[in-house]
């Protein structure tokens, strides 16, 4: 699950993370009364969630009241494009409005799992403020890491490690030590899956801030955190993927024209490939789960016909335990339920494959039958007229 | 022969008195699987379905002298349900579970490995070598025994690959389901390793998927180390970047983990990587008649 940048500010500051003094704003109005009241100048942030703001013209610095005026009212409601969003962009809906600090120096700090050692890593850079991802790519020994014995915790000294090697002066070390261990244990205590502060900050005066917040949660932790129910903005998802969020569907929208339905995630990602190589594009991937029952099969229906691109639907369920025939008029009473109209291609794979096959063939509904995947996959390709 | 589970393995069930539970072990029994127990805190000393149920892994592998555990229980319960059948002494166990927290997950794999037990999973379907045993939840009959080996991310899409086998004829040593989650306990060239040096395996079937670095590393492994031939396919090729694909750890990050560059990896590697999931069992037989 992905937040904004203010709120994940909010949950550092609990941990005492320093952030900006900062205010949020929906409105030109609303982006006026916190710039007087934090004092000029002041950083004008859009909220989205995708990295490069900056780039796309998304974090503007205003010196005068006219200035705070202007980027506000440019930026409410703009469409913002930056290379994490793709092409279509973002819509602009609220703004972070923070006291401007002076920049001494940029630095990187990032936490995440690393898969290879199943440890966190917390990774460290003097090449802060920059994309770090290029900068992982070219030089890499850029990059300090410290890793973390889970049993432990990180551990005091692997933070000095880090700070010197950013190449602090001695008397911040203390500082940025403090600094990086309650960003380790915002990590743990909020279960995230990713934090990135870039840039790390240094001021002329000598204070350390998180400059930016970028804080992710592990999707299978929320059930521990009923309270960031209230962080999720709807405006940055797409409605489609929003329903079928609502019956625990995964369902992730895609431009093609071809929908699928499938049981389990590789075989779902497998469908959308071998659509792909005989010639058609994938609208969506949906994983209905391993029993794919009539509701569950009747609830993605709906959500796939939904997207007016979808000229056909592939059906791909490998029943293994689940009987076929079960499977088979599960599809047939929520197509009839529905009124389906357009071509569906149904592959069904399991015990009792045959029946299952009967009961689709003799439902008087619009029912591809399909032997085995490039079929099912030929067969979708040919009804969606591609 | 096979590896993980055969006919000595003795198999506890922890989460057993759930549905979940319940329905898998009559079905594990059914096959042949020598289930001695189950474990459901609170119901020791009762039996269930017929099986000996106890309190704690320790008990039941007191009582028993289980050497496996498959574990049901529910997410928020099942990194603990790892830790303590690693602490009894249970030498292999295969967690079903999906959705446990990844930092959960961070603790029991490093609470286990110093105990020298291997743990398959979790969010995987399990275990099996055909006409021996089975741990998990795949459909028994769509296997059929024989000398392939076959690993795999993914659920579905391996009984998808080990129904083009059978239907072609070609039998399974083993099937191990290793899981989709970021942290599992055994990795792709951990079971790799192991169909290599299983005298009867004579060519294996590597699942990949989109995200981490997991294929790239057995890709290396096998390009120096394995003799067999080796079918491999990666699922995600049309994945767009960013998006979680249902697994907790199909995911292309910061341009990191996409289907190309595992694909080019293992092609690297001499491995025979098929582009469409159809092909994975046509391959085999290719690559096994062309040995002969």
């Amino acid at each position: 699950m992905k937040i904004h940048e203010y709120q994940g500010k909010e949950l550092l500051r609990r941990f005492d993370v320093k952030v900006p003094r900062g205010i949020v704003a929906r409105s030109v109005a609303e982006a006026e009364v916190a710039a007087k009241e934090l004092g000029l100048p002041v950083v004008i942030k859009s909220q989205i969630h995708a990295g490069g703001r900056g780039k796309g013209g998304g974090v503007k610095l205003a010196r005068k009241m006219e200035d705070v005026h202007s980027i506000a009212k440019q930026m409410i409601g703009m469409n913002l494009v930056t290379h994490q969003t793709g092409p279509e962009g973002r819509t602009v809906h609220t703004l972070l409005v923070e006291e401007g600090l002076r920049i001494k120096k940029e630095f990187y700090l990032g936490m995440l799992l690393d898969r290879a050692e199943s440890k966190l890593v917390f990774m460290a850079s003097a090449a802060g403020g920059m994309d770090i991802e290029e900068v992982a790519a070219k030089t890499p020994e850029k990059i300090l890491k410290a890793y973390i014995d889970p049993a432990v915790g990180m551990m005091p000294f692997q933070a000095r490690q880090l700070a010197f090697g950013l190449g602090l002066p001695a008397e911040l070390i203390g500082k940025a030590t403090k600094f990086m261990l309650a960003l380790y244990r915002a990590y743990v205590e909020l279960d995230a899956s990713l934090m990135e502060i870039n840039p790390f900050l240094l001021t002329e005066d000598g204070e350390l801030y998180a400059l930016d917040a970028k804080v992710n949660f592990d999707d299978n932790a929320l059930y521990r955190h009923k309270e960031f129910a209230e962080l999720r903005d709807l405006n940055e998802e797409a409605p489609l993927e929003i329903e079928a969020s609502k019956f625990d569907l995964n369902y992730i929208k895609l431009d093609g024209n071809i929908a699928c339905m499938v049981n389990g995630a590789g075989l779902a990602m497998a469908t959308m490939d071998i659509i792909k190589l005989a010639g058609g594009e994938p609208a969506n991937f949906l994983d209905v789960g391993g029993g794919a029952s009539q509701e569950r099969v009747e609830n993605a229906f709906r959500i796939l016909l939904a997207d007016e691109n979808v000229q056909a639907v592939l059906i791909n369920i490998f029943g293994g335990i689940v009987r076929c025939d079960m499977v088979a008029r599960g599809v047939v009473e929520a197509a009839r339920n529905l009124g389906v109209t357009r071509p569906i291609v149904v592959r069904l794979e399991g015990t009792n494959v045959e029946e299952g096959q009967r009961v689709l063939r003799e439902s008087g509904l619009n029912f591809i039958v399909a032997n085995g995947m490039q079929d099912a996959a030929a067969k979708a390709v040919a009804a969606a007229g591609n | 022969m096979s590896v993980l589970v055969d006919k000595n393995t003795r198999l506890i069930v922890q989460g057993l008195t759930g549905k979940e539970g319940t329905f898998h072990a009559v079905q594990m029994r059914d096959y042949g699987t020598n289930i001695v127990g189950g474990v459901t805190p609170g119901k020791g000393g009762t039996t269930h379905e017929g099986f000996p149920v106890f309190n704690t892994v320790q008990d039941a592998v007191n009582e028993t002298g289980a050497n496996a555990s498959v574990i049901y229980v529910p997410p928020a319960f099942a990194a603990d349900a790892i830790m303590e059948a690693a602490d009894a002494g249970v030498a292999l166990i295969v967690c079903i579970t999906e959705g446990i927290p990844s930092l959960d997950m961070v603790k029991a794999y490093h609470y286990i490995k110093p105990r020298g037990v291997r743990l398959i999973g979790p969010n995987c379907p399990g275990v099996i070598s055909p006409g021996k045993c089975k741990v998990g939840i795949m459909p028994a009959r769509i296997h059929l025994e024989g000398r392939v080996g076959v690993v795999s991310r993914s659920g579905t899409l391996t009984y998808e690959a080990v129904g083009q086998l059978t239907a072609l004829g070609i039998g399974q040593s083993t099937c191990i389901g290793i899981g989709g989650d970021p942290v599992i306990g055994t990795t792709q060239r951990d079971a790799v390793e192991l169909f290599s040096n299983d005298p009867d395996t004579d060519a294996i079937v590597m699942i990949g998927e989109i995200g981490g670095s997991a294929e790239e590393e057995a890709a290396e492994y096998i390009s120096t180390h394995v003799k067999k031939p080796v079918v491999g396919f990666i699922c995600g090729q049309t994945a767009p970047p960013g998006r979680r694909m249902g697994h907790a750890g199909a995911i292309i990050s910061g341009g990191k983990g996409t289907a190309a560059e595992k694909m080019a990896a293992m092609e690297a590697a001499g491995i025979h990587v098929v582009k469409s999931p159809a092909d994975i069992g046509a391959k085999i037989k290719e690559v096994i008649m062309s040995r002969k």
